[in-house]
Formats: structure tokens, sequence, C-alpha cells
């Protein structure tokens, strides 16, 4: 079984697949993110996996070909050398009408660069988690079939593939120049479509323009602008299209500590996560993703607004229950493999301040909020003003109990405070403003007198308490503290002192909750930020985010968490909150090496320019 | 022959008729949707094909339920037994002659003998519609009986 950090992804906008190093797809849910698998070997050996790769001993380099979602992988064998191009093939809107393509398909293109190789494909579907072994049928020019419960997979090669038992093996020896083509499609509701093999070069063009396009909008120019594109394109991978809802990774059960029990189900939508996606994504110029979040956003929460949900799937629905996959073994044992996610059912107040201070965002690039999303966000604000003061589990989601948590507090201020501006310039009309102002005051006090322990010297993660955590150093950042204030700068050294490890690198917290695991991908990009923003000089800044940004695999992709010792990566992959803290913090870096004033909140009136130098 | 009577009805079976093929697709019970094979005749937008295709169904069914008429008329009387009688030849012979020749009068539909060609790729149903699912047949018997049974109850026929 391949290291969690030794894949790299493809999607097309409804799902993602995982290709090692090796060429094999090892991880695939079909037709959707939350789908059941068709390939899971990465969570159990049994549990199916698709094969591109020389017959022979080889080694790998890969790379995205630039500015797309299609891998590139280059095997060097003793023989000679083999190049395979893996996608999902996507279409423009133009395109769609115009041509019949099918609706699910993933294409593997290999091509033989130099000298001989023998090319091997081994096929070996085990849909449902790995539980269904299907029957697989030679249908001749139309392919090899495979019914499931989900729907019809069909391979097709140009090439000669034979079934033995479950699998579908072939092999074919390519000499310099020679290319073949294997085409894996699914059909759930309609009759399948089957493109010819010979066809697979415009899929490629088409689908390596298509990204091209999406990534030329990228408006950035500061530090490590290749690791910035390749995050947006990365998080552009867990937005399922057809809603616009963002998921936290395309994985479950990948686990936080190799071996151990902490494997969550992260294929869905969480408020916090796509609220801080969609921040960035606006924040690099991608304004498409935003106004699809804006719009999926108010459909999903208008059951329960305005109560938030924590997490939704992509088509706003309460996601499946939580329940553990006892016949899979786990990533290198970790033990169990869940679906669906018991989070769903938590309290978790600072959500609001997420989707709130997201929306303010969405504004300040130019977009304008109707009538009815003034309502939600004012319903919003007088949720928080009634509910501000209740313990919640807060941002880590810890299943050990609720707490008055400082990070949750915090994000109830950001609410509220996000709203009075917005009122104030315009964009939401009617508000509350004194109910508002006055529960504003209230939170900051609180958080003033009983967030702050003095004998420690910094901010704590629960008031009246003594124990740190990295979602502290967000305080800077929402603007409830000055980065260079000399509160925030002690809890910053607090913070590094006792949650630090190596090369910048944090920890989320160290309590009893998650005994083991990894570093975290996004708190140590918020370390790196809050030194940007002033807490630190443009220098440590820097050097923090740079050697953070090393902590990437091959093909510039991080996991949830990092492991301090060996530099791997730990949980599901790859993830939207390291991505995401990766392009914040780089924003927040490229504004201090220019000069420009950091951390702007502040939204320009109605009818006004949007802010210049942040998002245009 | 009631001119206005085969219209009303003729439509309402085909309506039934369609809403429980597109049912037991939804309940993933088989991809067969003869929408959208007749409109991806006209079209290659996925989009379009589902509309249009909507439309000749119609058309389509309105033409069938002349041929029950007909025959109603040529028995003298009408009845469910009689209605769902014609549909079960009905549907064999959608399943079986229908599908076998659809291949070669559907410009996008690809053959099992030639494979698909950038101009046809569209799976082709096969015998039975059997590449649709195995439970094609059942679907498209159980909906073709009913379209039968619909013409058979409510069908006035001419007392001469």
């Amino acid at each position: 079984m391949e290291r969690i950090g030794d894949h790299a992804a493809i999607g097309d906008g409804r799902t993602v697949a995982l290709v090692s190093r090796g060429g094999t797809i090892d991880w695939l849910c079909w037709p959707r993110f939350d789908s059941p698998s068709v390939f899971a070997a990465l969570v159990d050996d049994e549990a199916g996996r698709w094969t591109v790769a020389p017959a022979g001993p080889f080694r790998t380099e890969r790379r995205y070909l630039p500015g797309t979602n299609v891998l590139e992988t280059r095997f060097i064998a003793a023989s000679g050398e083999l190049v395979v191009t893996d996608l999902m093939p996507i279409a423009s809107d133009e395109e769609r009408r115009r041509l019949l393509g099918p609706d699910h398909e993933i294409l593997r293109i290999a091509t033989c660069r130099s000298g001989e190789v023998e090319l091997e494909a081994v096929f070996e579907p085990r849909p449902g988690y790995g539980r269904e072994r299907p029957r697989l049928r030679d249908a001749g020019k139309l392919g090899i079939r495979a019914e499931t419960r989900g729907g019809l997979l069909t391979l097709r090669a140009d090439f000669e593939l034979r079934i033995d038992g479950g699998r579908a093996v072939g092999r074919v020896r390519l000499r310099e120049g020679d290319a073949r083509h294997l085409s894996l499609t699914f059909a759930d509701a309609w009759p399948a479509i089957l493109p010819p093999l010979g066809a697979s070069e415009d899929a490629l063009a088409r689908t390596a323009g298509w990204w091209r396009r999406w990534s030329d909008q990228i408006r950035y120019d500061g530090p490590a602008r290749e690791a910035v594109v390749r995050s947006a394109l990365a998080l552009r991978l867990l937005v399922y299209a057809p809603s616009g809802a963002v998921v936290a990774a395309p994985t479950t059960s990948l686990p936080e500590r190799t071996g151990g029990a902490l494997n969550w189900d992260y294929r869905f939508c969480w408020l916090r996560d796509a609220a801080l996606t969609m921040r960035a994504l606006v924040a690099l110029g991608l304004r498409d993703e935003a106004d699809a979040f804006v719009s999926w956003l108010l459909h999903t929460t208008r059951l329960t607004r305005p109560e938030l949900r924590v997490l939704y799937d992509v088509y706003g629905n309460a996601p499946m229950a939580e329940r553990t996959l006892d016949h899979l073994s786990g990533y290198r044992g970790s033990r169990p493999v869940r679906i669906g996610n018991g989070a769903a059912d938590q309290f978790q107040l600072d959500v609001y301040g997420e989707v709130v201070d997201a929306v303010a965002h969405f504004v300040r690039s130019g977009g304008t909020l109707d009538e009815e999303t003034q309502q939600v966000l004012c319903d919003f604000g007088e949720y928080v003003c009634r509910h501000w003061q209740l313990p919640d589990e807060g941002i880590w989601e810890p299943r050990s109990g609720r707490g008055h948590n400082t990070h949750s507090r915090v994000l109830c201020w950001t609410a509220l405070d996000r709203l009075l501006m917005l009122h104030e310039k315009g964009h939401v009309r009617r508000a509350p403003v004194e109910l508002f102002e006055q529960n504003r005051a209230a939170i900051r006090r609180e958080v003033e007198e009983r967030g702050w322990n003095a004998e420690l010297g910094s901010y704590v993660s629960r008031l009246g308490g003594s124990e740190l955590d990295a979602a502290l150093l967000l305080m800077g950042w929402y603007g409830f503290e000055d980065p260079r204030s000399e509160r925030m700068r002690a809890t910053c050294r607090r913070i590094r002192e006792r949650l630090g490890a190596r090369d910048a690198l944090l920890y989320r917290y160290r309590s009893g909750d998650s005994p083991g695991e990894g570093a975290f991908g996004i708190c140590s990009f918020w370390g790196a930020e809050l030194l940007a923003l002033g807490a630190g000089t443009v220098d440590e800044a820097r050097d923090a985010f740079e050697r953070l940004c090393g902590f990437s695999n091959d093909v510039g992709l991080f996991g949830e968490e990092i492991d301090p010792d060996t530099g791997e990566a730990l949980g599901n992959f790859p993830q939207a909150f390291t991505h995401v803290g990766l392009v914040n913090a780089a924003l927040s870096l490229e504004q201090r090496l220019r000069g420009e004033k950091p951390l702007e909140h502040e939204v320009p009136s109605r009818g006004e320019e949007p802010v210049a130098g942040v998002v245009t | 022959m009631n001119v206005g009577s085969w219209l009303l009805w003729g439509f309402v079976a085909t309506v039934v008729l369609t809403t429980l093929m597109a049912a037991t697709q939804g309940l993933r019970f088989t991809r067969m949707s003869l929408p959208y094979m007749l409109g991806t005749m006209f079209t290659p937008s996925r989009d379009r094909a589902k509309l249009v295709g909507f439309g000749v169904h119609v058309v389509n069914g309105w033409i069938f339920s002349l041929l029950y008429v007909l025959a109603f008329e040529a028995w003298g009387r009408a009845g469910v037994l009689l209605g769902v009688a014609i549909g079960l030849v009905h549907a064999a012979f959608v399943l079986t002659a229908g599908m076998r020749f659809l291949p070669g009068l559907h410009p996008r539909m690809a053959s099992e003998d030639q494979g698909p060609t950038v101009t046809r790729q569209l799976e082709p149903p096969g015998f039975l519609a059997l590449n649709y699912g195995v439970r094609t047949p059942v679907s498209v018997v159980t909906a073709h009986a009913v379209f039968g049974a619909i013409l058979g109850a409510f069908y006035a026929v001419v007392r001469g």
C-alpha cells in the first residue's frame, strides 16, 4: 500500500480519483464524492484498483501539465521510458452542446517516449467499498462491462484485455512513439456514452484547455506562485460543480495517526471549510466559484435557517449517519474505516462568523447581495445574539464534549462586526443595529477578560482555562486583535513554544483528544500568516512560509496533517483546509512585501468599486 | 372511431407510460430512457435531447395508441385485458425488433459489431435492451401493459 502523499489527484468537478506513483488508481468514488467507492485499495488491498504501468521495475517522476489537473507520470525503466497521462475529461458548456460525451470517464493515455517498454494494465473493480465483486463480461467492440449496484462500468482499450476472474488484464509491448489508450466510463442513470478511443487526444486537449482557461484567471504574482496556483487547482477539484458545494477532501478515513482510530469521512461540505475556500478563491480573483457557493449556501440553509448545520452533502442534505466499515482493514491497519460523519450533529458557533465573513469578502470583491440574502444574514446575526453565551464543540470537533471556546466567541464577534459593517456601507439595508452592537461589545469584553490568561501571558483555548490551540492565531486574522499588539505577539510566542514542531510546523493542540496526531497543515500556515500580518518580520514570515511549502508532495499537494518526524502527509488527501491556509498565507505575505496595508476587512459602500489591491 | 376519446386517453396513457419508465430509471431499475434515446437522434446536447425526446415520445405514444384504438374498433369492444394483451405484444416488439433495428436507425448509436465511432457513441440496447440493466425488460413490459390497460379501460368504442 503506497503512502498517502504518494498520490496525485485528478477530477472533473464531481469526484476525484487518486493516482499513486506506481500508476495505480486506488481511490475513486463514482459518480460523486460521497458515493460508494469503485476503487479503495488505499484503505484495503482487496478493495479494488486500476493499474497502468510498465510490467518490470521502474522509477517515476510526475507532474501536472502546467495550469491543469491533468497528471503526467513518467516511468523510467531499464529498457525505455513510458509516460502515462491521466485525466477525467471536462468539456465547456459550448462543447457539451456540440458533443455527446460520457457523464463520467477516466482516460489513461500511455506513450512510449524512448526505447521499448512492456505496458501492463490490471483492472480490478470492487465497488461498494470493496464489498461487490462484479462479474466482468467481454462485450467485444463495446469493451469489458461490469454491471454494479451503482451502475455500469465499461473499460475499453486499444489493445487486448482478457478477463481473469474478477480482473481484466492486458500486456502490450510499446516502441518509441507508440501510444495506447484506456477509457473507463460509468453510467448510472442513462445509457452509457462510449467515446471512441481515437478521440482520446481531443478529450485531453479539451480538458487541458478547460483547466488552463480556468487557472489563467488567477491573479497572484507573489512568492511561491506555482504552489499557490497548484493549491487553487486542488481547491477547484473539491468543488462539486453541479451545486457549488466544496467538500473538505475527497477521501474517508485516511488516518491522522497511522495505525490509529482518528479516521473520519471528509467527503462532505463543512460550511467552515467551504467559506474559507471561497474566500481564498475570491482573493485570487476567481469569482464564479464564489457566486456558486453563495447560491448553494442560500439553497442549502433554507430548511434550517437561521440555524446552520456544521456539514451538508453536496446537494445540501444532511449527510449519511456515521458508521464503520468493519470489513476494511484501513490504511496501513488504521481502523475503523468510517463513512458518514458524526460531527454533523455537533453545535459549532464559529460557523456563523465564517459564513458572514466569507460573504463580506464576496462583497469586497464586487459581489452584491439581494434582499433575501440580506435577510438571511440578519437572521444569522440575531441567532448569534441569542446563542453566543452557550458552550459548543467548536472548530476542532472533539468527541469529548462542549466548552466555552474562545475561538467560537471570536467568530461570533466577527459575524456581528461584519454585519454591522455591511449595514453601514449599505449592503444590508435593515439590521437591528443596537442589538448587534450591544452583543458585539459584550463578546469582546468577555473574551478580553476571560479568554486572556494573565499568568500565562496568552489567550487560551477555553474561557478561564490554561490550554492553547492554534485557532487563537486567527484572532489577528479576523481583526479582533491587531496582529502587532502585545497580546497577539505574546500569544503567538506561547503557541510556538507549546505547539511548535520543527520547520514552522504547528500542532493544533496538545490534549488528550487526538493523541499522537501530526502537525496540522492549516495551523502551520496560520502561524506563517500571522507573522506576515505583523506579528513577525517579513523575513521570518517568508522563511516560515517557504519551509512549510516544502512539505507538499512531489506534485504540490497537502494532506490534513504532516508527520513532523518524517514529513509524510497524514489524514484525508488532498485537504482543502491546508491549501486554503497556503493561499491565504501567500496573499498576506504578498501584501506585506508590497508594503500594502494587510488584513483589510473594510467593504466598499454600495455602488462603489471593489476594494483595490485585493480583488479586482 | 372516437377521435376525441383517442386523443385524450392516448395522451394520458403516454404520460403514464413515460412517468413509469422515468420512475424505474430514477430508482435505478434500468438505464433505459426512450425520450433520451429519441432525443439524441436529433441533437448531441444532453439537456436538449431530453426535452426534444420527450416531445417526440409523446407524439409516438399518440401514434401507437392509434393502433390500439384501431384494434378495439375492429373487435368492436375495448377492455383492460385486451389493452394489456396489445401492450404485451407492443412491449415484445419494442424489446426485440425495435431494439435490434435501433442502432441502424439512430445516427448517434454505436453498433455491437463496429463499436463506438466519432459520431456513434451511444451504447446500443442489445437483445431485450439488457445492456441497459437486467431489469429493463420488466420495466418495459410493465409500462406497456399499463399503457394498454388505460386505453382498454377508458377508450369509448363507437357503436355502429
